[in-house]
């Protein structure tokens, strides 16, 4: 059960990536260009999801455990380290620089082409690197 | 390359974005980050639990589009902004910064700020720091790419 959750759950997920846009490293390169050809669409996207995710979260919150699952597993971190604010700068670069983040890119790669395919590979080597250091 | 203002498409995209953030905490108990749910894929983060709906979850993103085309007749816009030899460096590096900061646009962008952890406002505050940064050095000061 947890399996076709997730299945469908990411299904649902690309959708709203397509969407809204964050599948077009152009228009997702826009949003970040405020001196340039600005398109500021994106913010709309962090508006739409944090207003649904945030009162969901709230009512999932008071409940003792999810449907197929024995627990939440809701982060506990709550420190302010190198890694996280380090790790999030060096992400901000990669970001900038393709216009993809790592849904939309997993997304895109069944719209095909030689440049998504090289740009998913080489992250899956990233976070590989990451997580061994 | 101008793109479309699209607000009303993309607060609802973002919409179906943050239902699908609740769905999967409703059903499996989980965040909805990306990075973190591939990090599930690979070593050393592995394992036999976490991997089938992690693998489930991918497979879902990547029909989406083939879905979406079924639907509807369209494919999505998908204009590529980074030339072929800079793609592998772009991803390298923003797997790599969202492996170490545990998170990215999604994980602490949406499900971390919708927590209200203080964790993640200061990654997305980063990250979009760097990555306005990075577009305007890449526009404006080398220029050449908009």
């Amino acid at each position: 059960m947890n399996s076709l959750a997730a299945l469908l759950v990411g299904l649902i997920f690309g959708t709203g990536l397509i969407i809204s846009g964050m599948v077009n490293p152009a228009k997702v390169q826009n949003f970040l260009d405020v001196f340039g050809h600005w398109d500021p669409s994106l913010a709309f996207v962090m508006i739409g999801a944090i207003a649904v995710t945030l009162p969901g979260y709230k009512v999932l919150k008071n409940r003792q455990k999810p449907l197929f699952d024995v627990s939440f597993s809701w982060p506990t971190r709550t420190d302010l380290d190198g890694r996280l604010i380090g790790g999030a700068a060096i992400f901000g670069i990669g970001w900038g620089l393709g216009g993809l983040c790592p849904g939309p890119a997993l997304t895109v790669l069944s719209a095909g082409g030689l440049g998504i395919i090289l740009f998913v590979a080489a992250m899956l080597v990233g976070v590989i690197v990451a997580r061994n250091l | 390359m101008q793109t479309e203002f699209t607000p009303l498409l993309s607060f609802f995209g973002g919409a179906v974005i943050g239902l699908a953030a609740v769905l999967l905490m409703a059903t499996n108990g989980k965040i909805a980050g990306v990075s973190g749910i591939i990090a599930q894929l690979l070593p050393p983060g592995w394992n036999k639990i976490d991997f089938p709906p992690a693998l489930a979850f991918v497979i879902g993103l990547i029909l989406a589009i083939p879905l979406y085309q079924w639907f509807t007749g369209n494919l999505p816009e998908t204009t590529m902004v980074a030339e072929h030899w800079l793609l592998p460096v772009a991803g390298l590096i923003t797997g790599f910064g969202a492996a170490l900061g545990n998170g990215c646009t999604s994980g602490h962008g949406v499900c971390g700020i919708s927590r209200l952890s203080a964790r993640s406002l200061v990654a997305t505050g980063t990250f979009m720091v760097t990555a306005f940064i990075t577009v305007y050095l890449l526009r404006h000061v080398i220029g050449g790419t908009a």
